[in-house]
């Protein structure tokens, strides 16, 4: 089974960051583990990001995905300037946002173009689930 | 603009034509190998040749992307465009991997500079033929120089970066590491030595101890064939001090280099050991293939009924095979 997952996503690469201001980075270094024991190459980048440092990572890594990390509750900004630099860019790829977002801000931020939204205690196999979902469903 | 629906030679003309993009699908092509790497190979070996290609290596944490990402700090104010390749493990288990050298380059991302993580995939053949690919594409599009950053152990990465025209070795403070440098085959390919962390203590004995080192001139060999003697840069990568240091001595190098027509030899001998690892994949290819089809199973049947022997065997698939 978990050789199945690993052959799946064994070309899949994300690039995950810390975007603004946010100096919280437990979480997206378990998610990092996770992902490469699922089998992928995560490029990452690290805290104190910005949208246009982000955009030039995955153009140049070529990635699949992108998986953002918010804990200090600008989401709600950050996320659609996010999406807008994509668009800006023309860059098709899903946007992942993983951390402490309430559940009312969920669809906001799912209407405003992100793929999916992932909570703090989300476990390995639904975080891994929702980046093969994304890649698979934008190609 | 979105690469959806384009063609693979599209794709290389817009790499070609400066879109960020574009060359990180080529990567990704010659990555993959296969047909589209083909293409992108017989594209891009024409055009390319022009390149300083700088392998950068040394053990895990001596600091060679922070040191790297102070080259590429500093080389656009010069008027060049560094390319970098830095390549990280991949897991032995599972085949993914944490690629985490652009956190210490990342803080001057333009236009300029072009970083590309590059994961082992585990088949070391694999990476012997992507940095080689990765490196003319780089240099086809105009990205000078081009440095390679792998860590110091195993065989294929010492020999890939062994193969850049110019080699710098970081150590940090302490005798262990050069030692240990010695030890993975890393004093031979030196062609620059640099100490890291100069900050810390012991850094003046490092540095004493490696000269010593390269007094006994059987560690290069350099020095007796061409009178070259590989320096010692220190440098503190964290504060950025010491790199245009270590940049001049790059650049002295690839002169002394173009002087004594040893780019040329290390170049031949780049193509020399790209074509080796090809013609070995092509050969592996050949012998999966050989043994699956019907010839090949009735010689395994006769291997195993006792009528011939395995080296039979293999002579005869092998005169298949040159054929
Ligand atoms: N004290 C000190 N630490 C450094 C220096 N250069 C790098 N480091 C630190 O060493 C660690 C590893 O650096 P990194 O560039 O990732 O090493 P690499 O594995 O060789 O690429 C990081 O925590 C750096 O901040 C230096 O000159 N002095
Ligand atoms: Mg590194």
């Amino acid at each position: 089974m978990s050789e199945q997952t690993s052959d799946s996503n064994a070309n899949i690469r994300i690039v995950l960051a810390k975007l603004g201001l946010d100096g919280h980075d437990r979480g997206i270094k378990i998610v990092a583990r996770i992902l490469r024991d699922a089998g992928m190459e995560v490029i990452y980048l690290g805290l104190r990001q910005t949208t246009d440092s982000i955009v030039a990572a995955a153009e140049e890594e070529d990635a699949d995905a992108i998986g953002l990390s918010m804990h200090n509750a600008g989401h709600l900004t950050l996320a659609p300037a996010m999406i807008e630099a994509l668009r800006v860019a023309d860059l098709d790829i899903p946007l992942i946002i993983g951390g402490i977002v309430p559940d009312m801000d969920v669809e906001t931020l799912i209407g405003a173009g992100v793929t999916a939204v992932l909570g703090p205690g989300a476990p390995a196999e639904e975080v891994v689930e929702a980046v093969t979902k994304a890649v698979a469903d934008a190609s | 603009m979105s690469l959806r629906g384009l063609g693979t030679e599209e794709i290389f003309e817009r790499a070609v034509a400066g879109e960020r993009r574009a060359l990180g699908r080529v990567l990704t092509f010659i990555e993959r190998a296969g047909e589209d790497a083909d293409i992108i190979t017989e594209l891009s070996h024409p055009m390319g040749g022009q390149a300083h290609v700088v392998g950068i290596t040394g053990a895990p944490g001596a600091g060679k992307s922070t040191l790297t990402g102070q080259l590429t700090r500093l080389l656009p104010d010069l008027g060049l465009r560094p390319a970098v390749l830095a390549v990280d493990p991949s897991s032995p288990l599972t085949g993914g991997a944490i690629l985490g050298d652009r956190i210490r380059m990342d803080d001057m991302a333009g236009d300029d500079v072009f970083i590309r993580s590059v994961a082992t995939r585990g088949h070391a053949g694999g990476l012997a033929l992507s940095i080689p690919g990765g490196v003319r594409a780089f240099d086809a599009v105009g990205y000078d120089p081009v440095i390679i950053e792998t860590v110091g152990v195993g065989q294929v990465e010492v020999d890939v970066v062994g193969a850049a025209d110019t080699t710098v070795v970081v150590v940090n403070p302490g005798w262990g590491d050069a030692v240990q440098a010695n030890k993975a085959g890393l004093m031979e390919v030196a062609d620059i030595f640099v100490i890291n962390k100069a900050d810390r203590p012991g850094a003046a004995d490092s540095r004493r101890d490696l000269d010593l080192m390269l007094d006994l001139s059987h560690v290069t060999g350099q020095e007796r064939s061409s009178g070259y003697r590989p320096p010692i840069i220190m440098t503190t990568a964290t504060e950025g001090t010491g790199a245009d240091e270590l940049w001049d001595a790059i650049h002295a190098h690839r002169g002394h280099l173009a002087s004594t027509g040893e780019l040329d030899s290390r170049r031949e001998a780049r193509h020399h050991y790209e074509i080796t690892h090809r013609l070995e994949q092509l050969v592996s290819a050949g012998i999966v293939t050989a043994l699956a089809e019907d010839d090949g199973a009735m010689l395994v049947a006769d291997v195993a009924a006792k009528r011939i022997s395995p080296s039979q065997a293999a002579r005869t698939l092998a005169k298949r095979l040159l054929r």
